[in-house]
């Protein structure tokens, strides 16, 4: 995993010899694809790969001198359409820890407004020749239409709710670093499923590297066809989480909180909210993992959120790695690189 | 429209279909003075009359021209989508020789002027014969009734709200009730607005999977089984403007067989197509209702030869890339569909859905009557409303050479086979294939 096969085809160190930093990267994974808009389709040695150029910029980025510069040069614009602060700022970091030049645009109170079309704005941002477009955006499918439009590389940032794929692979190498074979565990993906484009794209994931699903939530929350999607369907929590090795909670949006999805937040929090008692059906070793950000006593109990089952700050830690594996493997595709 | 002075046309050696009379056989056509002369056998032996233009059929088709009971046409109000004259030339080069558009423009068709206005804007610039709807509601608002009666004696030849549904349901009643009075048809879209939600295509596993939010069958079977009722309860005459689902042929096959005055329409891209065709967020494919299940397509096909469904239409309703260049929840539905029904239309024929006699039955004789509206007959002193067209021949649709003002077709690089070679509007020719 961790070889030096690739050493060879590094750039030259601009450090002193015995200078100890990771200026180089030991695995020569490419990502033989120009965008990144789904887990869907992509093999399960593409995921591996990935994860496995991930763990580099874990260690990377758990010392002092963080910086790289594969990605020096070129430029990546994070476009936004919808607020965020941990995707967007994981990308910014991601990018410029690579020696990118990072460009953050919110559209969500600029031209879109003003009439702006999304294609539009694509063709726009085109001509300044960027090399990678992160983009966010509200209506699924819109993130696959831009990348039709513009010449560079584009990372879905997540989509409506289609998918949300960095937010799967860095959910998948958290998963991988302490628990091993992810094809060997169980996992129960609980609440908001109908509406979540990180079930979605982790539903996609943990299939394809063989693991066993399930999804925990009541009918309203669950879309049309779920069942052949290749999961458990459960409307009992205690039930879905038995012997489960990762409860992955669900974010419930405030809007389909009070009385159109579920009737109250405590009558949620009741049934499907994650607490010790609902915890206790799951494996004793089972670990605990939100996308984020929480909603605290609507989905999940503080004292589990804050607990040592849970995952949820290595979860942060692990985006900026797998966002940092994301835009080297495509950069490497890129013309000229 | 021009209609005298035009040389007799004999239309000889022709596989001559009549669904009016189930007539299917080798004949010839006589046209003259903007009306059939005669259709059937052994027509040209009795004589070609002077300056008759003779056209050798070489066996191919002579039937009605088709009568499309939905076509939305952006005029007044949208002349940018589609006028009155680009649909015609587009109906004309699909074999379309009456249109039946839609009230939903701007201002909407409910009251008697603007009635009047379309039928003479269209006699002045359509190359074929236009007959519109007019509001079942006023502003389509789904409050008030509009003024059935005049509207109904201005010309407009059936009432609608167009792709929108009458929600409340006493307001629906007394609108069948007054109709009723009037022997008026009723046509409506019958889609539950709440059940529909936020929801964009069909609810299936493939919408889930696109992360689409899904319209159930119910929002459709819920309405018509509404409006079956309030029929049973007026004996109004009513028409459902677009069934989509099996179920929703259930509850008509029951209204039929109680002997209601009901009777429906599907559209030829339900009738062609299902909810994987949608494929990438094809935004051209996002419609209302939506594309459901290929078992429903095929119910549907053969709810057309049972008869339980009605007839065949066009739904052409044409939008610009500035509302279909989005991304899919966002965009508005429709495709345009008028140039193309026959030759859609024929795959079912092809694939042996339904006979030729049955497919134009259901896009010309059966409007006719529904509507009460000149067409879909060759029976003699008929007006000459006649296309011939090659139900084989085959070729790849281009969506830049469509003559409607928009392209947004589903069936863009789609193979079809039979095209239309002539249409023939009043006796004269608007259209040839070259």
């Amino acid at each position: 995993m961790r070889g030096n096969a690739a050493l060879a085809g590094s750039p030259p160190c601009r450090y002193p010899v015995g200078f100890r930093m990771n200026a180089v990267s030991t695995s020569s994974f490419v990502l033989s694809r120009k965008h990144l808009l789904g887990i869907d389709g992509l093999s399960a040695d593409e995921i591996g790969g990935l994860l496995d150029l991930s763990e580099e910029f874990v260690d990377l980025n758990r010392q002092i001198e963080k910086k790289r510069t594969t990605l020096r040069g070129r430029t990546q614009i994070n476009l936004f359409f919808e607020s965020s602060t941990r995707t967007q700022s994981s990308f910014e970091l991601a990018g410029k820890r690579l020696g990118a030049d990072v460009m953050n645009m919110s559209v969500v109170a600029s031209s879109i407004r003003k009439g702006e079309t999304l294609l539009d704005t694509a063709a726009t941002l085109n001509a300044m020749h960027p090399d990678l477009i992160v983009v966010r955006h509200g209506a699924s499918g819109a993130v696959e239409l831009l990348a039709q439009k513009v010449q560079c590389s584009v990372i879905n940032a997540g989509d409506g709710s289609h998918e949300h794929p960095t937010q799967a692979l860095l959910d998948a190498l958290t998963i991988r670093r302490n628990k091993g074979e992810i094809g060997k565990l169980t996992v129960a993906i609980c609440g908001d499923i109908l509406h979540s484009r990180v079930a979605r794209s982790n539903i996609i994931l943990l299939n394809t590297l063989g693991a066993r699903v399930r999804v925990v939530a009541p009918s309203t929350l669950l879309p049309a066809g779920i069942e052949r999607m290749g999961v458990e369907v459960f409307r009992d929590m205690r039930a879905g989480l038995k012997d489960a090795d990762i409860v992955m909670m669900l974010r419930l949006q405030r809007e389909r909180m009070n009385g159109s999805l579920v009737p109250s937040t405590k009558e949620y929090f009741h049934y499907y909210g994650l607490d010790a008692a609902k915890l206790k059906f799951a494996k004793p070793d089972a670990l605990v993992m939100h996308p984020g950000p929480m909603n605290r006593g609507v989905e999940i109990d503080s004292a589990i959120a804050d607990g040592a089952q849970s995952l949820i700050q290595e979860q942060v830690e692990m985006g900026v790695a797998v966002r940092m594996a994301v835009l080297e493997a495509l950069a490497r595709n890129l013309p000229n690189a | 429209m021009q209609r005298n002075g035009a040389r007799p046309i004999l239309l000889t050696n022709a596989r001559v279909i009549d669904p009016s009379r189930d007539f299917d056989q080798q004949g010839d056509v006589l046209i003259a003075d903007g009306v059939i002369k005669d259709a059937g056998r052994n027509i040209r032996a009795a004589g070609v009359p002077e300056g008759a233009e003779v056209v050798e059929c070489n066996g191919r088709v002579v039937a009605p021209g088709l009568v499309d009971m939905r076509a939305f046409i952006g005029e007044p109000g949208a002349e940018h989508r589609e006028t009155l004259a680009s649909a015609s030339q587009a109906a004309a080069a699909g074999g379309v020789t009456t249109i039946i558009c839609q009230p939903e423009t701007d201002p909407p068709i409910d009251d008697p002027a603007t009635v009047d206005f379309v039928l003479r804007r269209a006699r002045d610039t359509a190359i074929v014969h236009i007959l519109p709807m007019a509001a079942l509601t006023k502003r389509l608002e789904g409050k008030e009734m509009s003024e059935i009666g005049l509207l109904k004696a201005a010309g407009a030849v059936a009432f609608t709200d167009g792709t929108k549904s009458v929600m409340n349901a006493q307001v629906f009643r007394h609108a069948l009730a007054y109709a009723a009075d009037f022997d008026a048809l009723v046509v409506h879209h019958t889609e539950d607005i709440n059940l529909i939600g936020n929801g964009v295509m069909n609810e299936c596993e493939f919408a889930s999977r696109l992360g689409l939010l899904g319209v159930p069958k119910e929002a459709e079977i819920v309405m018509l089984a509404r409006d079956v009722r309030l029929v049973a309860l007026t004996e109004a005459r009513y028409h459902a403007a677009s069934v989509t689902c099996s179920e929703s042929i259930d509850v008509l096959r029951r209204a039929k067989d109680a002997g209601l005055p009901v009777t429906a329409s599907a559209t030829i891209n339900h009738l062609a197509l299902n909810e994987n065709d949608v494929g990438s967020y094809r935004t051209f494919l996002k419609l209302s209702p939506p594309l459901r299940a290929e078992e429903d397509r095929i119910a549907l096909a053969a709810a057309i030869k049972e008869g339980v469904i009605d007839t065949i239409v066009s739904d052409h309703n044409p939008q610009d890339v500035e509302v279909k260049r989005l991304p899919f929840a966002d965009a508005a539905p429709g495709a345009v569909g008028i140039e193309t029904m026959l030759a859609v239309g024929l795959r079912l024929v092809h694939d042996g859905s339904l006979s030729l006699l049955k497919l134009l039955h259901a896009m010309s004789t059966r409007p006719a009557e529904l509507l009460d509206v000149p067409g879909g007959t060759l029976r003699a002193g008929s007006p000459a409303d006649v296309i011939m067209f090659d139900e084989d021949v085959p070729w790849v649709l281009d969506r830049s050479t469509l003559k409607s003002r928009c392209n947004n077709t589903p069936f863009d690089e789609a193979r079809l086979s039979g095209r239309v070679l002539r249409t023939i509007v009043a006796g004269r020719t608007v259209y040839e294939y070259v």
